[in-house]
């Protein structure tokens, strides 16, 4: 019988340097190992979602009383988000201060504290470790060290800012205040959908996407595939391209708004129409339910459709009546959540409760106006795979990432590749 | 009316139509969908935690059987997605609270889904909580069906009906 060699230690596997993103590519042409590097992710992490931004928690609606709590994630580090008896939202790491097992293992709840169920280590609603089990041992035995001190010892805290009822979180204390994050024209457009208003969650659903994170960001930033790849309104001719809308792109560039309007001119305009006809072909089938698209006037302008996007990682969406929130987690470079909360308000009648119900059909997994969003960011990832060193172009409305009245532009999605090489350093 | 043997025969009835149900997704021909429901019938994809919380909204929810027309009508001529079907294996139905000519029953499922360049994977598990309604002396058709996802988690969209 002969004995098998004994495995030698391999080597520390080889890890190619990163490439470099030539400055003078500026946003207008991403490199495709932008989504597929670990050391990218891990970067990530540290410049965006650890660093000086904000990430969308939850909504304040889903903590109303002292004691309720919510676990979410910022990028891919678990969060508590809670409120305190004093009425305040705090917000800290999911892990406990001993040897850092997760702390709330519900997506929600309401609680007294949080004691681990490893050790019993007990922490706060605010994030403080205020107990340690058996601490002082027993009978004279065992316990912790004497010199250990609980101060300063609990799960990292966020620093919390609440506007229009979202929760934001940031990890770094010098971030910048979220309304200069956002800027005047971000902060108004949030304003538009939220201000004074109570919402009501109506359904919570979270999809799992093949492809890095990014890819999906793009796709909401990206008003020029939206009447191309979403073939629904076309091919029920119920489209209306040659509303009138625009993008706003922030002034730091990785935040937007995307937005369209009835515009009862505009819509007669055969000129306009015939510049899409050839896109796809004519059809002559109809839905036999439009009673799915009915929607109420809600808004005191004629905007029908606004996507707002917040750097990094935060989706607001109206599409008529259909509103929710968006969060674009990565989970590796390869895979992503889209955690969906749809909304409605306090005040709505049963009948606009129904309207936005049967709205939201349009939306989310099945929606037949972004199912096809799932998938697109995994025939990019495969597309692409054998590929790195190249690169995708975005020179849709030319190279600028300037606010504009028309949506065939990829300017909302160079907004955000400026801002992303900024913060991180690329 | 709940006796064993009226129970006994709705089970069969409901089982059999859950069966060409699943035919017609996993082999036939979808357009055959809608003809399995009522024309004021409802039918919503929830999760198991939205339904246990009370929530309204669905990943799908329709109502009508115009809607679920609709539905197969889009997922044919205008959505975009890569090719991909479905293998059901259901439960039994279980049948309860007969009343009138129609009753309610609970089938668990589950689904496995076939991608283009992918093996057969697990999918999605569940529940039918359904309403059915008799349609002559074997034959039942649904008024309401709540597909209740185990998991609020769906791996990258949700074309074909459950
Ligand atoms: S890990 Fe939490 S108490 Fe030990
Ligand atoms: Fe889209």
């Amino acid at each position: 019988m002969t004995v098998p060699e004994l495995t030698q230690p391999s080597p520390a596997p080889y890890v190619k340097d990163r490439p470099t993103w030539p400055a003078e590519d500026g946003a207008s042409q991403v490199p495709y190992w932008i989504f597929q590097r670990d050391d990218v992710l891990e970067r990530e992490r540290e410049k965006l979602f650890h660093g000086p931004i904000w990430n969308f928690l939850c909504l304040e609606a889903e903590l109303e009383q002292a004691g309720d709590f919510v676990a979410v994630y910022a990028g891919e580090t678990p969060v508590i988000v809670t409120r305190d008896v004093n009425g305040e939202v705090y917000a800290f790491e999911n892990r406990c201060a001993h040897r850092g097992s997760l702390l709330a293992l519900e997506d929600r709840g309401n609680v007294k504290d949080f004691t681990c169920v490893y050790h019993a280590w007990t922490h706060s609603l605010q994030g403080d470790l205020v107990g340690v089990a058996f601490k002082d041992g027993i009978k004279g035995c065992g316990g912790i060290a004497e010199d250990f001190r609980m101060e300063g010892r609990g799960p990292r805290k966020m620093r919390v800012s609440i506007l229009h009822g979202l929760i934001f979180g940031s990890f770094d204390e010098d971030v910048d205040d979220i309304e200069d994050y956002l800027g005047e024209a971000v902060l108004s457009r949030i304003a538009r959908v939220l201000a004074g208003r109570k919402p009501v969650v109506l359904g919570r659903f979270t999809q799992i996407l093949p492809n890095n994170w990014k890819l999906y960001v793009e796709n909401t930033k990206d008003s020029y595939h939206a009447s191309i790849l979403h073939t629904f309104f076309t091919t029920f001719e119920l489209n209306r391209l040659s509303q009138k809308g625009g993008i706003i792109v922030s002034e730091s560039g990785g935040s937007h708004v995307s937005y369209s309007s009835v515009d009862h001119a505009g819509e007669k305009d055969a000129e306009k129409q015939a510049a899409y006809s050839d896109i796809r072909s004519e059809s002559d089938i109809s839905l036999s339910d439009t009673s799915l698209l009915a929607s109420f006037k809600e808004f005191d302008d004629d905007i029908t459709l606004q996507i707002l996007s917040v750097f990094p990682n935060f989706v607001l969406q109206q599409i008529q009546n259909s509103i929710a929130v968006r969060t674009v987690l990565p989970r590796g470079t390869d895979s992503m959540h889209l955690k969906w909360t749809y909304i409605g308000f306090e005040d709505d009648t049963p009948e606009q409760r129904r309207t936005r119900l049967k709205l939201s059909n349009l939306i989310g997994p099945a929606g037949y106006v972004s199912m096809e969003d799932g998938c697109i960011g995994g025939f990019v990832r495969r597309g692409t795979a054998g590929a790195p060193d190249k690169s995708a172009v975005l020179a849709m409305g030319g190279y600028s990432i300037e606010s504009g009245d028309d949506r065939i532009t990829e300017a909302a999605i160079r907004g955000f590749w400026t801002e992303y090489r900024e913060r991180m350093g690329l | 009316m709940n006796d064993r043997a009226t129970l006994n025969r709705l089970t069969t009835a409901a089982a059999g139509a859950q069966a060409r149900y699943v035919h017609v997704i996993d082999d036939g021909d979808c357009n055959l969908w809608p003809d399995f429901f009522t024309d004021d019938c409802f039918y919503q994809v929830t999760s198991a935690d939205n339904y246990r919380q009370g929530l309204e909204a669905g990943v799908i929810w329709l109502e009508g059987k115009a809607m679920l027309r609709d539905r197969i009508l889009s997922l044919l001529e205008a959505n975009i997605y890569e090719r991909h079907s479905y293998r059901h294996l259901l439960g039994m139905p279980h049948v309860s609270a007969v009343d009138g000519d129609e009753f309610t029953s609970e089938t668990s499922f589950l689904v496995v889904r076939i991608t283009r360049e992918g093996p057969t994977e697990l999918f999605a598990t569940g529940r039918y909580i359904d309403r059915y309604r008799m349609a002559g002396d074997d034959d039942v058709k649904l008024v309401k069906r709540v597909v209740v996802l185990d998991s609020s988690y769906i791996d990258t969209l949700l074309g074909l009906p459950l």
